[in-house]
C-alpha cells in the first residue's frame, strides 16, 4: 500500500501540472512528435484509437509494449498508456515500463465485469471515467488520481461528455446545499464512500481534478467542456480522424488555454478543415457503447 | 498588491490556493494585457514544451522579458525551465531570465517522482521544507550572480538572482507556505 502522502503529493500533484492542457490520443511515434509540437501536455498511447476500435470491432487490449517505448523515445512531455478495466497485471507491465499515467479505460473490452484495478498499490497515478459523481468517487475511493468523463469515444460526437460533466458538476452543486446528516442518505444512493462526499463538502470541490474526455472533436467543444467545469481536456480520435491533424491539435491546444475567449476560440477555429464524422448517440446499438463498460 | 499566476496550461490552482490563504489578491494571466495589472508573476510546474509553445504562439515571451525588467517573478519546475538561459532538449529557447542551464526530467519519469525533506537557506536562516520533486529538472550549471538557496544531495533545487527565484520542486502542494512567502517578503 502505498502511503497517503504519495498520493496527494505525488500522484494528484502529477495531475494538477496538467491542468488547462490537452491529451492527445496517438497511435505511433510520429503522431506523437505531432502531438507535441502541436503543444499537448501529454499524449496517450494505444494501438488504435476509439474511432476504429468501434469500426474494426474484436477485442481491444493494452498497447504492445514496443510502440510505447517508441513513443517514450520520441516525445519529452509525459507518455500514458490504457489498460483494460480490472485487468491489473496490464497495469503492472505499463508501470514496469514506466508510463508516466495510467487510463483505466472503457474504450478496451473490460477484463473484469465486477471489479475495477485496486489502484492504490501502484506508484504510478491512474486516471479513471466516469458517467456520474458517483461513478467517480468510486474510483477515487480505489485510488485515482485524475477523473475524467466518459463522454462516447470514437463518437465525435460532445453530446455525452456534456451529459456527464453536467452530472457530475450538479452533484457536487447538490452536495454543497444539503446538511451532514442528509448526505449519510445521499452518499448511498449515488453509491459513493461518505468519507469523500464530506471531504467535498469540507474543500467545496472534487480531492482530484476532473478533466474531460469522449467525444471532443473542435476547439469550441474543448472550449464548451472547460466552461462546464472541465479543467483540461482528452483528445482522442477527434485529432487524428480529421483532415488536418497538425493544425486542429494547435487550434484545440489554443482554445483549451483560452476557453473563456471566444475571439480566440473564433481565431483558433478558423481555415479548419472538416472535422471527424461523428456518430449520431441514437444510432450506435446499445451493446456497442463504450461509455456504459465500468461499474 | 496583485500577484499574477501564469494559467497558460499547468499547476496554477494550487498556487492561487496557496497564496488566498495567505491573504494576497492574485490573477490568472493568460495575456500580457493581463499580465500587467500585476506586481509579482508565479510561473507554475506544468509541461516546458507547451508553454513555451504558446508563449510564442500567444507573444508572451517579449512581454515577460519586459516585465522582469520591472517586476519579480517566481518559477517552479517547468517554471523554472521556461526562465533559464538553455534547457537540455528543448525544441523552444527559454526565456533566459537567470542565468541557469538546466536538465529537464533529470531525475526520470513519474515513477521515478519523490518526496524530500531539504534545507532552504532564507535570510541566513537553515529551514526544513518538505520538496516534491515532479518529473524534476536538474540545474546543471549557473551563473556567479546566482545565489544558491538550497540543495538535494550535489544537486542546486533553488537558486535566485535579483528579480528571479527558482525552485526545481513544488511549493505549491504542500500546506508550507515558506516560499511563497519568502517570495514576497525579499522580492516585492
Amino acid at each position: 500500500m502505498i502511503e497517503n502522502k504519495h498520493y496527494n503529493l505525488i500522484k494528484v500533484g502529477f495531475a494538477e501540472q496538467l491542468k488547462g492542457g490537452v491529451i492527445m490520443d496517438v497511435t505511433n511515434a510520429e503522431q506523437a512528435k505531432i502531438a507535441e509540437d502541436a503543444g499537448a501536455v501529454s499524449v496517450m498511447a494505444l494501438e488504435r484509437i476509439p474511432a476504429d476500435i468501434r469500426a474494426d470491432g474484436g477485442i481491444a487490449r493494452m498497447s504492445n509494449p514496443k510502440m510505447i517505448k517508441e513513443i517514450q523515445k520520441t516525445v519529452s512531455i509525459p507518455v500514458m498508456a490504457k489498460c483494460r478495466i480490472g485487468h491489473f497485471a496490464e497495469a503492472q507491465v505499463l508501470q514496469s515500463l514506466g508510463v508516466d499515467f495510467i487510463d483505466e479505460s472503457e474504450v478496451l473490452t473490460p477484463a473484469d465485469e465486477a471489479n475495477h484495478i485496486w489502484k492504490h498499490e501502484f506508484k504510478i497515478p491512474f486516471v479513471c471515467g466516469c458517467r456520474d459523481l458517483g461513478e467517480a468517487l468510486r474510483r477515487i475511493a480505489e485510488g485515482a488520481a485524475l477523473i475524467r468523463t466518459k463522454g462516447e469515444a470514437g463518437s465525435g460526437n460532445i453530446v455525452e461528455a456534456v451529459r456527464h460533466m453536467r452530472m457530475v458538476q450538479s452533484a457536487l452543486k447538490k452536495i454543497m446545499t444539503m446538511g451532514n446528516d442528509e448526505l449519510v442518505s445521499y452518499a448511498r444512493s449515488i453509491g459513493s464512500p461518505l468519507e469523500i462526499i464530506l471531504n467535498i463538502k469540507e474543500n467545496g470541490k472534487l480531492p482530484v481534478p476532473n478533466f474531460a474526455a469522449g467525444g471532443i472533436a473542435t476547439p469550441a467543444d474543448a472550449s464548451l467542456m472547460m466552461q462546464l467545469g472541465a479543467e483540461s481536456v482528452f483528445v482522442g480520435s477527434g485529432i487524428f480522424k480529421s483532415e488536418d491533424p497538425e493544425e486542429r491539435a494547435k487550434a484545440i491546444v489554443l482554445a483549451t488555454t483560452h476557453y473563456d475567449n471566444p475571439d480566440m476560440v473564433a481565431k483558433a477555429s478558423e481555415g479548419l478543415r472538416d472535422a471527424m464524422k461523428g456518430l449520431d448517440i441514437a444510432k450506435i446499438p446499445e451493446e456497442e457503447l463504450l461509455q456504459t463498460r465500468g461499474w | 498588491m496583485i500577484i499574477g499566476i501564469l494559467g497558460i496550461q499547468g499547476g496554477f490552482a494550487r498556487h492561487k490556493d496557496m497564496l488566498r490563504s495567505m491573504g494576497y489578491n492574485t490573477i490568472i494571466v493568460r495575456t500580457a494585457e493581463e499580465l500587467k495589472k500585476t506586481n509579482a508573476l508565479i510561473i507554475p510546474g506544468g509541461e516546458s514544451t507547451t508553454l513555451l509553445n504558446l508563449f510564442d504562439k500567444l507573444q508572451l515571451s517579449e512581454a515577460i522579458k519586459d516585465y522582469n525588467k520591472k517586476s519579480p517573478i517566481m518559477g517552479t519546475c517547468a517554471g523554472l525551465i521556461v526562465l533559464s538561459k538553455k534547457a537540455e532538449l528543448a525544441q523552444y529557447s527559454p526565456l533566459g531570465l537567470i542565468d541557469i542551464e538546466v536538465s529537464r526530467n533529470a531525475y526520470g519519469r513519474q515513477k521515478e517522482s519523490f518526496i524530500y525533506k531539504v534545507n532552504l537557506e532564507l535570510n541566513l536562516k537553515q529551514i526544513e521544507f518538505e520538496a516534491v520533486f515532479i518529473r524534476a529538472p536538474k540545474i546543471m550549471k549557473y551563473g556567479s550572480e546566482c545565489r544558491v538557496l538550497s540543495k538535494f544531495k550535489n544537486d542546486v533545487i533553488m537558486i535566485q538572482n535579483d528579480s528571479v527565484l527558482a525552485c526545481s520542486f513544488h511549493p505549491e502542494l504542500t500546506l508550507d507556505n515558506t516560499i511563497h512567502k519568502y517570495f514576497i517578503k525579499n522580492f516585492t
